[in-house]
């Protein structure tokens, strides 16, 4: 195991993404990460749905089953239920994860079955040559919104935490250190771990994260999480979030009296402070806000498929069933 | 001792308001029929509603019993016995009741609000105007009160206990033991100690109130059958048990998935309640989620299973297609109600036939069965899973509501019994392929956690043998050919089609697929004993069509197909062997009667 290296996991496919699409650099880092992680790769499955992302598996040197649309938590949860020692990975895009896909995606997150989400948002239908998406910012112009989008938004975060998700946390294409380390706490993490990767598609929405990934304007509109530490922004770090009961404010550190103790400090484990965080989403009254990265919200629960198996054990030792005794029924007779 | 008369079959029907535990009275004194080794054949009829309008020709539930000595193929067209809780029950019963017959009234549901919302006039009361009858009016509710004065229980469970008193008088009539209700009212009311000692009561006092009635008693033996141990099965429960012994079999896990939906929600619940037998189930989100999962499953090497109705179906095309494509095993079970959209929940039809063969976008075919009874469920079950499995496939299991809630007498077999079943899993391979096919055209299923045998597999289309991605025009048109020539090859697994009654040679060949087999088969007893020249062959293996099916076609003058639709196995006829056979549809939510069949035959014969 201790002898894989990235190459072990490429397959013999030729990618077919755009040259310069923001996908190259996430199977790149998920192929660096997997030969630490421990697992031998015939227990690893990709899943996926339809898309752009979707067709992440074929890429992978492991099992992987490319499904339809919107529906790679389903398949995921058959194979994780069939086989709970299997490593296994969804990867979906914001229109199969969001849109044709929402259903499943809220009820996998409810049941927390042990599996990875990586959603890799472009705020486009990129495949289909360039429709708005449920992550599209209203009034966008695409094909199919030739005067604008009408629909406001999801905010992916602050919806997988409302459905139950027990990790969250956020990362972008460009920074491959930041979404390798976000890729193995997403791995380590027991339960349903969802990942909203911020993903460049280069044609037909290009540049739309560039406030979060252009060093110029990402070092004022961006906060990094780390557990335990002060909430600071800022080419200085002048600026810091401060908490003045449930309403969260910017501060500069510069310009007032506020001091280090005024700043609110990261605790994944808080999810009142998690669903404060997740609406730092440039919607009115957050348009100061920096978007944070890193991850918001972590919590130990009991996973899906853990306590599925434990029932069906407790109940084949509590009560012993044969084939023959099921068969024959509790009442018969004999002609 | 009084005389006790024999009897060689009975056809009782309980009927009253959806809740008054009609259903539940019917299914006990079917059980105990079953437990004295009577044939018996049942028809549920409940409205959809769960508490419908009360004492109303719409709120009405019935249960229906047929039980005899001689062979029971059907539910019967006439009732010899009514257990009637209200007015609207007989007004909307009576007519089908055999001159002469019993009557068996709960006198409380015949007050003058009831007669008028039956549609009686409100003063006159019907049980008296029966002269010809045998009328038996029983103060259910009086009894069951003056019973329980006594006992520290709601005026409403007082009341809910007269299904017990209808009960324990007619098992005194026709001479049952008590023995197998009293059993199932103790795991009911385990933890009600109250509530059970009041049921027991009041059946037992229907029971003594036989004993002390001087009426006439009687008697209906057991079967005629070759002699083994049987017991009672329904449709629902036939299908669980029949893919849970396949599984098993298999030495696969069973995996099931399914979303709450009338009337399959039963499969769920059997499933659910199997978890010793180590079984999965799963209720899903939705209907889409419980095909994809169970497809999920099968690729992980469990034996995915799901199952529907309607408008479920319909919503699981999407996924039918995608295990096509992939090529796993996978059972769907329909069992129709009628349609389309909501349709009649409640109610059976065979419409979703052309769906089943049609169903899905692309060039698509998946194996068909159609089980004929309750207890051939069992076996047809297996083998649809048996060829999902070898065949590597999903098959669809069409069922319906009078087959899903109709009981029968099953001689269940023992696990040594059984066919194997071998999954084509992988054995020793150095230049595997996931699209590499057999002799018979199957791919070896490969599970993950397979060292060395790592590969993609998904809904496009691909590459022969490899299973790469492909577009290629040729290559597309290759993979669609040898997809039909799998599913074609396992015709010659189906057993050979054969008449089941009649001769081999006639005027009128009857053929029937599905859940009509029972009725058409009492249809043509009376039609031989009239010496028709008519014979009955009936279809389980559905799609692809069996060899010898037209040798058999060949050899009558005309062809009539029975079905409860507006005419679908009919086009597949025609459309296969170019003759001009007959349509008799019947589209009420309801089976066919004998006599209706009978007199389609007379009408053309």
């Amino acid at each position: 195991m201790d002898s894989y290296n990235k190459k072990n996991f490429s397959s013999d496919q030729d990618i077919k993404w755009c040259p310069g699409c923001g996908n190259y650099s996430i199977l790149k880092q998920v192929q660096t990460i997997l030969p630490e992680i421990g697992f031998p790769k015939e227990k690893i499955v990709f899943v996926s749905g339809i898309g752009c992302s979707s067709r992440f598996p074929y890429y992978m040197d492991t099992f992987g089953l490319h499904g339809i649309h919107g529906r790679a938590p389903a398949l995921a949860t058959g194979i994780k239920l069939a086989n709970p020692d299997l490593n296994v990975w969804i990867i979906t895009g914001d229109g199969d994860g969001l849109s044709i896909g929402g259903n499943h995606l809220i009820h996998l997150l409810r049941r927390n079955l042990d599996v990875n989400i990586l959603l890799f948002n472009n705020e486009i239908y990129g495949l289909t040559k360039g429709q708005h998406s449920p992550t599209s910012k209203l009034g966008f112009k695409t094909k199919s919104s030739p005067l604008g989008t009408i629909d406001n938004p999801f905010n992916p975060l602050s919806l997988v935490l409302g459905a139950g998700a027990s990790f969250i946390a956020r990362t972008t294409d460009r920074d491959p250190k930041h979404l390798r380390e976000m890729l193995l706490r997403a791995q380590e993490h027991r339960g349903t771990s969802f990942l909203e990767i911020y993903q460049n598609c280069n044609v037909f929405n290009d540049g739309v994260f560039e406030n979060f990934t252009e060093k110029s304007k990402k070092v004022n509109q961006t906060l990094y999480l780390k557990q335990g530490e002060l909430m600071r922004f800022g080419s200085k770090k002048q600026y810091g979030i401060r908490l003045d009961g449930i309403y969260p404010k910017v501060i500069s550190l510069q310009e007032s009296s506020y001091s280090f103790s005024d700043i609110w400090t990261h605790d994944e484990n808080d999810r009142t402070k998690a669903e404060i965080l997740t609406r730092f989403f440039g919607t009115p009254g957050y348009e100061k806000f920096p978007r944070p990265f890193g991850v918001f919200y972590k919590e130990e629960r009991p996973t899906y498929d853990m306590l599925f198996h434990d029932q069906i054990s407790l109940a084949q030792k509590n009560h012993p069933m044969s084939l023959d005794i099921l068969l024959s029924g509790d009442l018969h007779c004999k002609i | 001792m009084i005389f006790k008369k024999i009897l060689e079959q009975v056809t009782i029907l309980f009927a009253g308001n959806s809740g008054d535990g009609i259903q539940f009275i019917g299914r006990q004194f079917t059980n105990t029929s079953a437990f004295l080794g009577n044939n018996l054949s049942t028809l549920s009829d409940f409205p959809a509603e769960i508490r419908a309008p009360r004492d109303t020709l719409a709120g009405i539930s019935g249960f229906q019993i047929h039980f005899g000595s001689v062979e029971i193929t059907s539910p019967g067209d006439f009732f010899d016995v009514l257990v009637v809780m209200n007015a609207a029950a007989l007004k909307k019963n009576f007519p089908f009741l055999k001159k002469g017959g019993k009557i068996i009234a709960n006198t409380m549901g015949f007050t003058s609000k009831s007669l008028q919302l039956a549609g009686y006039t409100p003063d006159v009361d019907p049980l008296k105007e029966l002269y010809d009858y045998d009328v038996y009016p029983l103060d259910m509710i009086g009894h069951s009160h003056k019973l329980l004065q006594n006992f520290n229980i709601s005026q409403k469970d007082k009341e809910v206990a007269k299904n017990m008193f209808a009960l324990g008088f007619i098992y005194w009539l026709y001479s049952r033991p008590l023995g197998y209700t009293e059993y199932c009212l103790k795991q009911i009311f385990k933890k009600n100690t109250k509530l059970l000692q009041a049921n027991l009561n009041v059946l037992r006092a229907g029971y003594n109130f036989g004993e002390i009635s001087e009426t006439e008693r009687f008697i209906v033996k057991s079967s005629n059958r070759p002699s083994g141990i049987y017991r009672n099965v329904t449709g629902n429960q036939s299908i669980t048990l029949g893919l849970a012994t396949a599984a098993i079999q298999a030495g696969l896990n069973l995996f099931y998935a399914g979303y709450p939906i009338t009337p399959a929600s039963d499969l769920l619940n059997y499933f659910a309640s199997y978890k010793n037998l180590g079984i999965k189930s799963f209720q899903a989100e939705d209907e889409i989620s419980a095909i994809t999962s169970a497809i999920g499953a099968s690729y992980a090497g469990d034996l995915g299973v799901t199952g529907t109705s309607g408008p479920g179906m319909a919503l699981k095309q999407e996924g039918l297609g995608l295990a096509f494509m992939l090529e796993l095993p996978l059972v769907i079970i329909n069992v129709q109600r009628g349609g389309p959209s909501t349709g009649l929940p409640t109610k059976t039809e065979q419409s979703d036939l052309l769906q089943a063969i049609y169903g899905c976008h692309g060039e698509v075919s998946i194996p068909v069965l159609a089980p004929s009874s309750p207890s051939r469920a069992f076996t047809v079950a297996f083998y649809a899973a048996k060829i999902a499995i070898e065949h590597m496939t999903p098959v669809i299991l069409l069922s319906d509501g009078y087959l899903a809630n109709g009981s029968e007498l099953w001689r269940f077999p023992k696990t040594y019994q059984l066919d194997t079943i071998c999954p084509p899993f992988l054995k020793n391979s150095k230049n595997y392929s996931p699209y590499q096919r057999d002799e018979i055209g199957v791919r070896r299923w490969v599970k993950p956690g397979l060292a060395g045998y790592e590969h993609r597999i998904g809904g496009l289309e691909k590459e022969d043998e490899t299973g790469n991605i492909s577009y290629d025009p040729k290559n597309h048109e290759k993979m669609v050919k040898l997809r039909q020539k799998k599913i074609d090859f396992i015709k010659k697994k189906w057993p050979k089609p054969r008449i089941d009654s009649g001769k081999k040679t006639g005027k009128l060949l009857i053929l029937s697929w599905g859940s009509t087999y029972g009725i058409v088969r009492a249809a043509i007893k009376i039609l031989l004993s009239e010496g028709k020249s008519v014979s009955h062959s009936h279809l389980e293996y559905i799609y692809p069509l069996p060899n010898g099916l037209d040798t058999i076609l060949q050899n009558f003058k005309k062809v009539l197909i029975p079905e409860l639709n507006n005419g679908q196995l009919i086009h597949i006829i025609r459309d296969q062997f170019l003759i001009d056979a007959i349509p008799f549809s019947k589209i009420q939510g309801i089976p066919f009667t004998i006599f209706e069949i009978v007199e389609k035959v007379r009408e053309i014969i």
